[in-house]
């Protein structure tokens, strides 16, 4: 649980889903909040290149995250480390890997990210904490539901 | 005070250690234990076992309570349901703008396909 994966399947070819994830245009039209607006996308797609966004949330608070390219392989591979800036909650760099596969219906992407608590998580999680801290948080809520 | 962050990172730096693990699992089967019987399993003296008890109790995950000679310890949930709640507040940032980015790519392979006919 330290890295997070996610799956998707999109009924929209590959290329296209992949200038959706890198292009300033199409990261305005998902990167933000439900209802809250992108205020800056930048996009460099190429290793080494860095991407910076901000976003405005209901409640008028901004976040921004910035990051650098480290793979960039239209219009199957994707990766770039991440880091919220600017805020009082920056839990350090992490790192999100996307991969996109062309499947009968369009695309298959899969969204990894991965190193949420820097090297000690990332260790921790090589080390395989992640099934028996999902196990214990189980084990909380059953108490917390049954008792009184 | 300990902010959010030292907080989380104290958990989760808890949380590396696979003896650290093995006594919280021990006390989730088992409810509270004294420090002899966590040591018991262990290959290691109790000192070393005391300084484990210390990390954990540091970042919040137990409690020890000492009645005459023995000292008991229990687990304690809070902390690790905020750790638990930090990586799931991650899952739903992504979950919602995957979701976003798939409506957003699927309209504009609409739009492609139109422009072909």
């Amino acid at each position: 649980m330290t890295s997070l994966t996610l799956v998707r399947r999109i009924k929209a070819r590959p290329s296209i889903v992949f200038d959706a994830l890198t292009t300033p245009e199409g990261i305005a039209c998902w990167w933000g909040p439900d209802d809250g607006p992108v205020l800056v996308a930048e996009t460099d797609p190429q290793v080494g290149g860095r991407f910076r966004v901000r976003f405005r949330m209901l409640d008028g608070s901004e976040h921004e995250s910035t990051g650098e390219y480290l793979e960039v392989v239209r219009p199957e591979r994707l990766s770039m480390t991440w880091r919220w800036t600017g805020g009082a909650e920056d839990p350090g760099e992490s790192l999100v890997e996307i991969r996109l596969r062309a499947v009968a219906e369009g695309t298959e992407l899969t969204f990894t990210h991965s190193r949420l608590r820097d090297e000690a998580t990332r260790r921790s999680h090589e080390e395989g904490w992640s099934g028996a801290l999902d196990k214990l948080a189980r084990h909380f809520l059953a108490i917390e539901q049954s008792s009184p | 005070m300990v902010n959010y962050n030292e907080r989380l990172d104290r958990i989760f730096a808890a949380l590396v250690d696979p003896t650290r693990r093995a006594i919280l699992a021990r006390l989730e089967r088992e409810d509270s234990a004294s420090i002899s019987a966590l040591a018991q399993p262990f290959a290691i003296k109790l000192p070393a076992v005391m300084k484990h008890l210390d990390v954990l109790d540091d970042a919040g995950l137990i409690t020890r309570s000492k009645l005459g000679r023995t000292v008991t310890v229990r687990l304690r949930p809070e902390p690790m349901r905020e750790a638990m709640d930090w990586l799931r507040r991650y899952e739903r940032f992504w979950s919602k703008r995957l979701d976003r980015l798939a409506s957003y790519a699927e309209s504009k392979e609409a739009e492609a396909r139109k422009k072909r006919q």
